[in-house]
């Protein structure tokens, strides 16, 4: 179980970003993960709430995009995408392929922040 | 109120990964060839290190192990046994070794200069899933695997199989009583990692040792 570490890492990395943003809050963090990561979607999601809670990320919401595993055959040259992680063979040609192109990113791509509207902040008096 | 998207493209891992980056640099520059050592627990890592080590110091080679266990220092212990450095790295309910916890652990490790050594092992923490998400600046990433634990592990964990650059089969002198289908074993490891060396070993015995050695010396040199 380590998404616990996952959490806090993208926790502190978000926190920084976001400073940059002084008033916004963090709506979103979205997330892409290769399916050979080893990070299970279901306790990441747990570990989220815990590691956000009495931080300015609570309530933030996580999107989590899977990257499927893409080989690149050297037999037939295809890259292709693999359905499951049980049999690193090209699906074009059948060939045991180990050039691994996608499938182990663990990348936080993106926030969504919500800011005040810069006139709410001044108010115009009347 | 607005919304902005701002684009980080960051890894998650990103300290550990620079962290593990400069490890490597300075294992490179003192010319010292690091492995990591991941298996389940129980599957003989320690018997094998301890193994490992006694031959490569009747080689004349000089070889240091860095042990990581949740708790106690009896691995660390068993492994000086053989007459080589040993630090143990007690993690405290963390599952896996991180570059942080080797760099922490070679900083203080009085009498220990990396200069002076042809290879250091890092035997993580007993586990076959987290262990394959932390760089730990190693050359070489050793999955083992017992006769005792079934010829499917490395599909049920294909994550650490298909990151590891050598695989080695332990206990092989009771292959036949565990009625180890070989075979199925080496084609699994195969169909997760196309080209992958494999060693069938036994610390008990010795056997597929010289093997092993030879790997050692071959990458050591390369």
């Amino acid at each position: 179980m380590h998404e616990l570490s996952i959490a806090a890492s993208i926790v502190e990395s978000v926190s920084e970003a976001a400073a940059a943003y002084p008033g916004a809050r963090v709506k979103e963090v979205r997330l892409r993960v290769g399916a050979l990561a080893s990070v299970v979607e279901d306790a990441l999601r747990f570990c989220w709430e815990l590691a956000t809670e009495e931080t300015p990320l609570r309530g933030a919401a996580l999107a989590i995009e899977t990257l499927p595993v893409i080989l690149h055959c050297e037999d037939c040259g295809a890259e292709s995408a693999i359905e499951t992680v049980q049999s690193f063979r090209c699906p074009r040609c059948g060939a045991l392929a180990a050039d691994l192109r996608q499938g182990r990113e663990m990348e936080i791509a993106s926030i969504e922040l919500e800011e005040p509207e810069p006139s709410a902040a001044a108010p115009a008096s009347t | 109120m607005t919304t902005r998207i701002v684009e980080l493209r960051r890894g998650i891992l990103k300290k550990n990964d620079e962290l593990a980056a400069g490890l490597r640099a300075r294992f490179q520059a003192a010319g010292v060839l690091v492995l990591n050592l991941v298996s389940s627990p129980g599957t003989g890592k320690t018997a094998f290190l301890e193994r490992t080590l006694r031959e490569l110091r009747a080689q004349g080679k000089r070889a240091a192990a860095l042990v990581g266990d949740l708790e106690t220092d009896n691995d660390a212990r068993r492994l000086a046994a053989s007459g080589a450095p040993v630090r143990q790295i007690n993690t405290h309910g963390i599952c896996h070794l991180d570059a942080e916890m080797i760099a922490k652990h070679l900083d203080g490790w009085e009498g220990l200069s990396l200069d002076a050594l042809d290879m250091l092992f890092i035997e993580n923490v007993g586990n076959l899933v987290c262990p394959s998400s932390y760089d730990l600046g190693e050359r070489i990433r050793v999955a083992l695997l017992s006769v005792t634990e079934g010829e499917d592990k490395p599909l049920k964990y294909p994550g650490l199989f298909n990151s590891a650059d050598a695989a080695v089969i332990t206990k092989i002198d009771i292959a036949e009583p565990c009625g180890f289908d070989r075979e199925l074993a080496l084609k699994n490891i195969r169909e997760i990692r196309p080209g992958m060396r494999v060693f069938e070993t036994s610390a008990k015995t010795g056997a597929g040792m010289e093997a092993w050695l030879a790997y050692l010396a071959e990458q050591r040199r390369g």
